[in-house]
C-alpha cells in the first residue's frame, strides 16, 4: 500500500547545488540551545494545572464543568440537556463505560427518546451522516493541555474524525490524570509511542473551545464551521 | 490568482488605496488588535527571546539540511500509503493537481485557506478544467464570492472589506437577506459550506508544517474548516512551499506555539490537526488516498544567498501588523499576494524585480517587523540589501532609483513616516550614500510627494499608535 515518489532526485540534487555540497544522507539533530517550551508549568501539580485550565477556558469559550466519576452521569446528563438533548453522536470507547456512563447511554437515554449514535466502523458512511445530524458530539481527551485549554485525540477506526467536527455541540470528557502542562507533554509522548514501535494515527486533533473565525472585521464569531459550543467536564479520578 | 494579481503600477495602487479610508481604518484596527493580542500572548509566555530564539535554530537548521528532511518526509508520506510529487514549477505543481482530480473524475474541490495554492495559480487552473472549487476559510470565501477580490493580509484576507461590503456581497451572490452582523454572515457561511463539505470528492490544504519524522502535515486553523476538507472527501491533496519542513514533533509544537502567538495571540488556534497518510484500515472518516505536492517555484534559488533567513518564515505576519507602511498603504498596494515586510521582501525573489522592484522600497526601515518577527528574520535588513541589489548592481529603473532617494530624503526631513524609527537613520543611509546616484541628493521625487498629498492617516495619530507600541506599554 505503499503510496508513490516522483521527481525527488533532481529536486533535491537542486537543494543541495544550492547549498554548496553533496545530498545529504544523513542528519543528527543537533541538541537544541534554547529550550524554553520545558520549563514552562514544570513543576505544577494537578490541582494548580487544573486552575490554568479554569482560567484559559474562558479565554477560549468554553464553559467547563467539574465533577466525580460518581456524579459524572447526572452532571452529563444536564449538560447534554442544557444543549438541547439528541441526537448524540459518540465515540466507541470503553472508556464510557469505565466512567459509569453505560446506564446513561443505553438505558436511560434511550428511554428518554435522546438518540444515541456509537461509532460503528461496520456502518461505514453512516457514521458521517450520523455525526452531521447529531446536535452533540462527546469524545474522551487522550491528554489535557491545561496552558492552552486543549483537549487531544487520537483517532482510530471506533473513534471517527467526524464526532468533534460536524455535529452542533462539542463535549469533551476529561479525566483529571491526563492533564499535563502544554503541547509539549503531548508531543514527548508522541514520540515515545513512536519510539515504541508504534505508528502516530492518521488524526491527531489538537483542540482548543469551539470554532470561531476573526475574518469579519476582526470580530470574533463564535462557531464557523465546527461546533458553536463546547464543554470540558474535568472527572476528578486520582 | 497568481503571486501578482494586479497589472497597474505600485504608485497607482498605493494612490487609489490610500484614498479608500475604510480600508485604512480597517488595517489600523486590525494591526492594533493583532499586535496588542501578540504582546499580551508573547508576555504571558515569559522568555519571549527565548522562544525566538529556539525559533530561529530549528528554522535555520532544517534549511540547511532541507534536502534530509524532504527526503526523511517523503519516505514517510510513501510509507503510510501517500503519494508524493515534487514540483520545481508552479506549472507542474497545478498541473500535477489538475491530474490527479481528472484521474479521480472529481467535480467538486473544497479547499482551506493556502498561500502556496494562490502563488501557484491553482484556482484557476482547475476551474479552466471544469472543476467547481470552493474556498472555504470564511475570509476566502467572501473574498471568491465577490467575483474573487484579491487578499489584502496572508492571515485575515478580507481585512479591507466592512460588514456592510460583505451583506453586499452575499445578498447579490447567495441571495442573503439577513443583516450585516458578522455572527449572522459567518452562520450563513457555516450552512452554505456544511453542504459542499458533503458533497466534495477533492479536498485541498496547504501545510502549516510537515513533520518529517512521521510523514505527517498540519493545518492550523480556528473555524474547523480545514478538518472538514481532510476529513471528508475522498481523495485529499496537500501542496506545501518545499521550506515548511519540521524534523520531528518536538519541534513541530515549538513553531505552532510561536506561530499562533504571533498570528493571532493565542495560544494554541481553535484546532490543530496532524495529519499522517491516507485513512488507517478502518477509519471511516479521513481520505482514502492522498498526495502531497511539494512546491520550489524559486524557493532553492534563495537557498544559499543572502536571502536565505527569508525561507524561516512561518507566515503568521507579525511583521504585517507592525508595519507602518502597511498601515498607510493597505495590503493590495503591494500588488502580490504577499504583503507587507514579509512580501516586500519575498516577492522580489519569487516573482523577479520586474514586477516588484518597488516593493523593497515601501518601508521605512525602522526595524519594527524584525523585531516582531518570532522566527528572527532580519526582515529590515533584507529589504535593505534589495536596495542595494537593485540600485548598485541591477542599475534599474527610474521609479525606484526615485524612490530610493526619497527615502534617503525624507529620511532626513521631520515626515514620522521616516523620522520616527531609530534605526532608520544608521541601517538605511549608510550603504545608499555610498552610491553615487543616490548621494547627488534628491532629484524629481515627484511620486512620494504625491503619495503624502493624500488625507493621510493623520500625524499625530500616527504617532501616538507608533509609540504605544514602542514605549507605551
Ligand atoms: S517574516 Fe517573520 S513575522 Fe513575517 S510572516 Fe514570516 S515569520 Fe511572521
Amino acid at each position: 500500500m505503499g503510496g508513490t515518489i516522483q521527481n525527488r532526485d533532481a529536486f533535491l540534487a537542486t537543494i543541495a547545488t544550492q547549498l554548496g555540497r553533496e545530498p545529504k544522507m544523513k542528519v543528527e539533530k543537533p541538541i537544541w540551545k534554547h529550550q524554553p517550551q520545558r520549563t514552562v508549568l514544570a513543576d505544577a501539580s494537578l490541582d494548580e494545572l487544573l486552575g490554568v485550565l479554569r482560567v484559559q477556558c474562558e479565554q477560549i469559550h468554553t464553559d467547563i464543568v467539574e465533577t466525580t466519576k460518581e456524579s459524572l452521569p447526572v452532571a452529563l446528563d444536564e449538560v447534554v440537556k442544557a444543549y438541547g438533548g439528541g441526537p448524540l453522536s459518540l465515540w466507541k470507547d470503553g472508556r464510557f463505560g469505565e466512567y459509569g456512563l453505560s446506564d446513561l447511554l443505553e438505558t436511560k437515554w434511550p428511554s428518554e427518546q435522546i438518540e444515541v449514535n456509537s461509532w460503528d466502523p461496520s456502518l461505514g458512511e453512516k457514521n458521517i451522516e450520523l455525526a452531521e445530524q447529531a446536535n452533540i458530539g462527546i469524545t474522551f481527551s487522550d491528554m489535557t493541555l491545561a496552558e492552552s485549554g486543549t483537549v487531544v485525540l487520537f483517532s482510530s477506526a471506533d473513534k471517527g474524525r467526524s464526532v468533534s467536527l460536524l455535529p452542533t455541540h462539542y463535549i469533551a470528557l476529561i479525566p483529571k490524570s491526563t492533564l499535563v502542562p502544554r503541547i509539549t507533554q503531548a508531543s514527548d509522548m508522541i514520540r515515545e509511542k513512536l519510539n515504541n514501535g508504534e505508528q502516530v494515527p492518521s488524526c491527531i486533533n489538537f483542540i482548543t473551545g469551539p470554532s470561531n473565525s476573526a475574518d469579519i472585521e476582526m470580530n470574533l464569531v463564535i462557531g464557523v464551521h465546527g461546533p458553536v459550543k463546547a464543554t470540558y467536564m474535568v472527572i476528578e479520578d486520582c | 490568482m497568481a503571486m501578482k494579481f494586479s497589472k497597474k503600477n505600485f504608485t497607482d495602487r498605493t494612490k487609489e488605496n490610500i484614498s479608500d479610508d475604510f480600508m485604512r481604518q480597517a488595517v489600523a484596527s486590525a494591526q492594533e488588535r493583532l499586535h496588542g493580542r501578540r504582546l499580551d500572548a508573547a508576555e504571558e509566555l515569559g522568555s519571549w527571546e527565548e522562544w525566538r530564539s529556539h525559533g530561529e535554530e530549528i528554522r535555520q537548521h532544517v534549511l540547511e539540511n532541507l534536502d534530509f528532511y524532504l527526503h526523511q518526509l517523503s519516505e514517510n508520506v510513501a510509507e503510510r500509503g501517500g503519494h508524493v510529487f515534487f514540483a520545481k514549477t508552479a506549472e507542474e505543481a497545478s498541473d500535477y493537481v489538475r491530474d490527479v482530480i481528472k484521474k479521480k473524475d472529481g467535480k467538486k474541490v473544497v479547499k482551506s485557506k493556502s498561500m502556496v495554492t494562490e502563488e501557484i495559480n491553482l484556482n484557476a487552473v482547475l476551474e479552466e478544467a471544469g472543476c467547481e472549487v470552493i474556498e472555504t476559510d470564511l475570509g476566502e470565501y467572501i473574498l471568491q464570492v465577490d467575483d474573487h477580490d484579491p487578499p489584502s493580509h496572508i492571515v485575515a484576507p478580507a481585512l479591507h472589506k466592512n460588514r456592510e461590503q460583505i451583506r453586499e456581497v452575499f445578498e447579490k451572490k447567495l441571495d442573503y437577506h439577513k443583516t450585516s452582523k458578522p455572527e449572522e454572515l459567518a452562520l450563513h457561511a457555516r450552512e452554505k459550506l456544511r453542504q459542499e463539505f458533503l458533497d466534495a470528492d477533492i479536498g485541498i490544504t496547504g501545510c502549516n508544517f510537515a513533520i518529517a519524522e512521521t510523514g505527517s502535515i498540519s493545518l492550523v486553523t480556528n473555524e474547523g474548516n480545514a478538518r472538514l476538507v481532510s476529513a471528508l472527501p475522498k481523495t485529499q491533496i496537500t501542496v506545501m512551499g518545499m521550506e515548511r519542513v519540521v524534523p520531528s514533533f518536538e519541534e513541530f509544537e515549538v513553531l505552532v506555539s510561536l506561530l499562533t502567538r504571533s498570528a493571532v495571540g493565542q495560544k494554541l488556534t481553535s484546532y490543530v490537526t496532524a495529519l499522517t497518510g491516507t485513512r488507517d484500515e478502518g477509519d471511516v472518516d479521513g481520505p482514502e488516498e492522498f498526495h502531497l505536492v511539494i512546491v520550489d517555484n524559486g524557493r532553492s534559488e534563495i537557498l544559499g544567498t543572502e536571502f536565505q533567513s527569508v525561507l524561516q518564515c512561518i507566515r503568521c505576519a507579525a511583521c504585517v501588523n507592525v508595519c507602518p507602511v502597511y498601515r498607510h498603504i493597505g495590503g493590495h498596494s503591494y500588488g502580490s499576494i504577499y504583503s507587507g515586510p514579509i512580501g516586500a521582501v519575498l516577492s522580489p525573489l519569487l516573482g523577479g524585480y520586474d514586477d516588484f522592484k518597488e516593493l523593497p522600497f515601501a518601508s521605512t526601515l525602522c526595524g519594527a517587523c524584525t523585531d516582531a518577527c518570532p522566527v528572527k528574520i532580519p526582515l529590515h535588513e533584507l529589504l535593505h540589501t534589495h536596495r542595494r541589489i537593485i540600485v548598485e548592481e541591477e542599475g534599474r529603473s527610474p521609479i525606484s532609483e526615485r524612490l530610493a532617494m526619497k527615502a534617503f530624503g525624507i529620511g532626513a526631513a521631520s515626515n514620522p513616516l521616516y523620522s520616527m524609527g531609530s534605526k532608520v537613520a544608521s541601517t538605511a543611509m549608510k550603504p545608499l550614500t555610498k552610491n553615487d546616484r543616490i548621494s547627488k541628493g534628491p532629484g524629481p521625487l515627484k511620486d512620494w510627494t504625491d503619495l503624502r498629498e493624500f488625507p493621510a492617516v493623520g500625524n499625530t495619530r500616527f504617532r501616538d499608535w507608533f509609540y504605544d507600541q514602542k514605549g507605551g506599554k
